[in-house]
């Protein structure tokens, strides 16, 4: 069991490289953190916080838009792919189990993801450290940012998976990823505040609003690193409703969702007919 | 010998259109056995309901003793699909590496298997710069990987040529004599009638003949055709004696029944003196096949 899913995040990874999708995360990942980095450093003083600490808090809005885009440009073809080329029958003859298939995928598109994430994170503190010798002092909120990144990125890998098993076909499974991409990391979001302005403080700003937030993985990864981070009042926004919601909620969301996504994508694939 | 393939009334149909119907056949241990048909005539839905891809509406199919797609069956079981496909960006190596892997087989059998179907020499190129029939080399590479008991091939001679068919047809023999069952589909059954135990012919979903090559012959008694040189002037002749014969440009055709064959030579070799050579022609190969694959169609 563990060799077949080890080998087929061998040849996954492989193929993630000769497709050029280590260079074009990692590239996106750094250029992006390094041009946070240099555009945040302007207000710092002002806050009173360490270099590194605001430069969290600009990556976590980053992370919130990049990290699930590079996840789902990585898994939309991972099965309609397969489907497309003819090379899922003869795999489905081999005795390999659909899961195993699955999580051998996700073991090497998320190691690529972990690398273009870490590069970036990295390149990022290099630059703070560089102008700030106080920037130690947000290594927590950086090594948490990270980790927190890395299971965002396992999320939106599997619904990757999952509506790449839906779909069939690399062009339909594309225009869902990024529907999904449109839904969860920008429209909903806008959608919870206008319905928070037209409620006006009843029962769905109290009650529906929390809930909504930590159902999105993006917004529970949001809302985790902000209430964690010494540097909330660089965020404006829904980042506003982090200190009203529990520390562990959203940690359990950021944990949770990761799983559920894969349940969910493991479903999906077992209903594909070769 | 030990039935390793038991399909009894096998039944499958796609939206209410019947693409097998209730189709009986088995393939021991060691037998090479080859399915002919048309396009369309159900070879491929057959070989994805043994593989377990795909899940039959009605009978019962046994696979190694343990049903179609199961674990035990899947590992005992070798698949080349009919135009096989593999990642691009792959070098033939990794591909059967990877595949070995998957297999639970040591990744080291990789070259040895790659130069078994004689890909030795571009086996650290990327796949995607494979001509089709070295795809297809790749593809029977991976059917050898472990001892499979039992090998579904979908069409394995397209875009061999005749040297890399006759050596595809030597590697069979091969694993049939390791006692391995092989049941491989195909159009033609001029590619297969010299290499195979047995022949079964589907024809829109009915598996419509079964047998060796000279039971089909005999099952379908096609007329045996006789081709008279006459010497000289003697065609008259000749005409008046064989009244079935008709003249063509100065030669008789003659046809007859294969119970009546050595009568009719009999008949034949009494006007000795009057002719000067005879041929006798049997019915060809894509006659036979012809004959059955047409049968129930009509």
């Amino acid at each position: 069991m563990i060799a077949r899913i080890l080998a087929t995040a061998a040849t996954e990874a492989r193929i993630a490289s000769r497709n050029r999708w280590v260079t074009i995360a990692v590239l996106l990942m750094v250029v992006f953190s390094l041009v946070l980095a240099a555009a945040g450093s302007a207000p710092s003083g002002a806050l009173g916080a360490d270099r590194l600490s605001v430069t969290v808090a600009s990556l976590t809005s980053l992370s919130v838009y990049l990290v699930p885009l590079i996840a789902l440009l990585m898994s939309f073809d991972a099965i309609a792919g397969e489907v497309e080329r003819g090379t899922l029958p003869l795999l489905l003859t081999y005795p390999v189990a659909r899961w195993e298939v699955l999580l051998g995928k996700l073991l090497a598109h998320l190691g690529v993801l972990s690398l273009a994430i870490v590069a970036g994170f990295g390149a990022a503190a290099v630059a703070a450290f560089a102008t700030d010798s106080a920037a130690g002092s947000g290594l927590a909120a950086l090594w948490r940012l990270t980790w927190s990144a890395v299971l965002l990125g396992a999320t939106f890998l599997c619904a990757g998976y999952a509506l790449s098993s839906l779909a069939r076909r690399p062009s339909a499974a594309a225009g869902l990823a990024i529907g999904l991409w449109l839904g969860l990391v920008v429209l909903y979001d806008l959608g919870l505040l206008a319905a928070i302005v037209a409620d006006d403080g009843g029962l769905f700003t109290t009650r529906v609003f929390p809930v909504a937030l930590l159902a999105n993985p993006a917004d529970a990864f949001r809302l985790f690193n902000l209430a964690a981070s010494q540097a909330t009042a660089a965020a404006a926004g829904v980042g506003a409703a982090a200190t009203a919601i529990p520390l562990w909620q959203s940690l359990l969301s950021i944990v949770v969702w990761p799983v559920v996504a894969l349940g969910l994508a493991t479903l999906a694939f077992r209903k594909v007919t070769a | 010998m030990t039935s390793t393939l038991t399909i009894s009334h096998l039944t499958k149909a796609f939206d209410g259109l019947a693409a097998l119907s209730d189709v009986s056949l088995h393939v021991a241990a060691g037998e090479r056995v080859a399915l002919l048909g048309h396009n369309g005539a159900g070879k491929s839905t057959m070989m994805k309901i043994i593989l377990g891809l795909i899940a039959a509406d009605q009978g019962d199919i046994s696979v190694c003793g343990a049903a179609p797609g199961s674990a035990a069956a899947r590992m005992q079981v070798a698949y080349l699909p009919e135009n096989t496909a593999f990642h691009p960006a792959l070098t033939g190596l990794e591909q059967i590496t990877h595949y070995l892997r998957l297999r639970g087989e040591s990744p080291g059998l990789a070259m040895g298997l790659l130069d078994r179907v004689g890909l030795g020499h571009a086996a650290k190129r990327r796949i995607g710069t494979y001509s089709k029939g070295m795809r297809q080399r790749v593809g029977l590479a991976q059917t050898l990987i472990g001892q499979p008991r039992l090998l579904v091939l979908d069409e394995p001679t397209s875009g061999l040529d005749p040297v890399s068919r006759r050596d595809f047809y030597t590697l069979l023999d091969d694993l049939a004599a390791d006692g391995a069952a092989i049941l491989l589909s195909s159009h033609a059954l001029t590619e297969v009638e010299a290499r195979t135990d047995r022949l079964l012919i589907l024809s829109k979903g009915q598996l419509v003949a079964s047998g060796t090559l000279p039971d089909l012959r005999r099952k379908a008694a096609l007329p045996v055709a006789l081709h008279i040189t006459p010497h000289n002037g003697y065609a008259s002749d000749l005409m008046v004696a064989l009244p079935g014969a008709i003249a063509v440009r100065g030669d008789l055709h003659l046809t007859c029944a294969q119970d009546e064959k050595l009568a009719t030579l009999a008949q034949i070799a009494e006007l000795q003196a009057k002719i000067e050579d005879l041929e006798i022609l049997p019915p060809s190969l894509e006659d036979i096949y012809s004959h059955f694959s047409r049968r129930d169609g009509q």
